[in-house]
């Protein structure tokens, strides 16, 4: 594995998502065992008022804890918080991006904690992430 | 909601986790992490959110807002978090949950009404009666409905 920068304000190339389908939100929900018909059936999704079906939030935070992890250790997660902001749509391009917000020293471990998002191609925030690891050997 | 539900908790429930749930979930959320296909470095271990599939294991009687009547059309997921003590569990793990209802509070909302904020709590300990995880899951009840979730 190579040396990864832990220096504070350090980032890590951005994932930038195909655009967003239908079959992504069945694939996950099918994976979580959430069915909620308003994510994949669209008459369903009309009658509640809603243009077409809506992305899962749980799947792009699936996603940014995944980009997480591949860059600082599936091992080493100790703590991942998202925020849902505004929806996400079928059609989106999500870009996923994450910094190092501080690295510290706790119960004789070194941690470091990280700041992620998760932006649509509007600009606007998906998602807004915060997680901690134990530093990567 | 109100605060009359702080406390109530849902029945414990079992959770076996399995390497092939794990694969589908690392592929779901479009990891390109080994350390969820196992192999060589032993059993899979799992991805961060994993721990959300734990509702394949759990019943009605697993909520702590059994038979409360809710209004699902105004009530938004706002945060949802995960939290590990030691690495994230490995295929093989046999898992005990519980949920329960931590905390419930109000807040004026930007546009006008309120918003009651219910955070619901469930612990995962491990067979030897160990806590391993603790999500923490904070749903939003508008006064009125909504059109962001």
């Amino acid at each position: 594995m190579s040396t990864i920068d832990l220096t504070v304000g350090a980032e890590r190339e951005p994932f930038v998502d195909k655009p967003l389908t239908i079959t992504d939100f069945v694939r996950y929900q099918g994976a979580s065992g959430d069915m909620n018909p308003i994510h994949h059936d669209s008459s369903f999704a009309a009658r509640a008022g809603y243009p077409t079906p809506f992305a899962v939030g749980m799947l792009q935070a699936g996603v940014l804890g995944t980009y997480a992890t591949d860059w600082l250790g599936a091992e080493n997660v100790r703590r991942f918080k998202v925020q849902f902001r505004e929806q996400a749509w079928p059609g989106d391009v999500l870009t996923y991006s994450g910094r190092i917000a501080a690295v510290r020293d706790e119960g004789g471990e070194r941690l470091v904690d990280v700041e992620l998002a998760c932006t649509r191609q509007t600009g606007g925030t998906h998602l807004l992430g915060w997680a901690t690891f134990v530093a990567p050997n | 909601m109100d605060t009359s539900l702080e406390g109530r908790t849902g029945e414990p429930f079992t959770m076996v986790v399995e390497a092939g749930k794990i694969r589908e979930f690392a592929r779901a959320t479009k990891s390109q992490n080994d350390a969820y296909d196992g192999g060589p470095h032993g059993a899979p271990i799992s991805p961060t959110t994993f721990l959300m599939s734990s509702a394949f294991w759990q019943g009605p009687e697993s909520s702590p807002l059994a038979g409360v009547k809710l209004n699902w059309e105004r009530i938004l997921h706002g945060e949802q978090e995960f939290r590990f003590i030691g690495a994230p569990p490995r295929a093989g793990d046999v898992l005990t949950g519980q949920s329960r209802i931590d905390k419930v509070f109000e807040k004026a909302g930007k546009r006008g009404g309120t918003m009651t904020f219910v955070e619901q709590v469930t612990d995962f300990h491990n067979a030897t009666g160990e806590l391993v995880a603790e999500l923490r899951s904070t749903m939003i009840e508008t006064s009125k409905a909504t059109t962001e979730g």
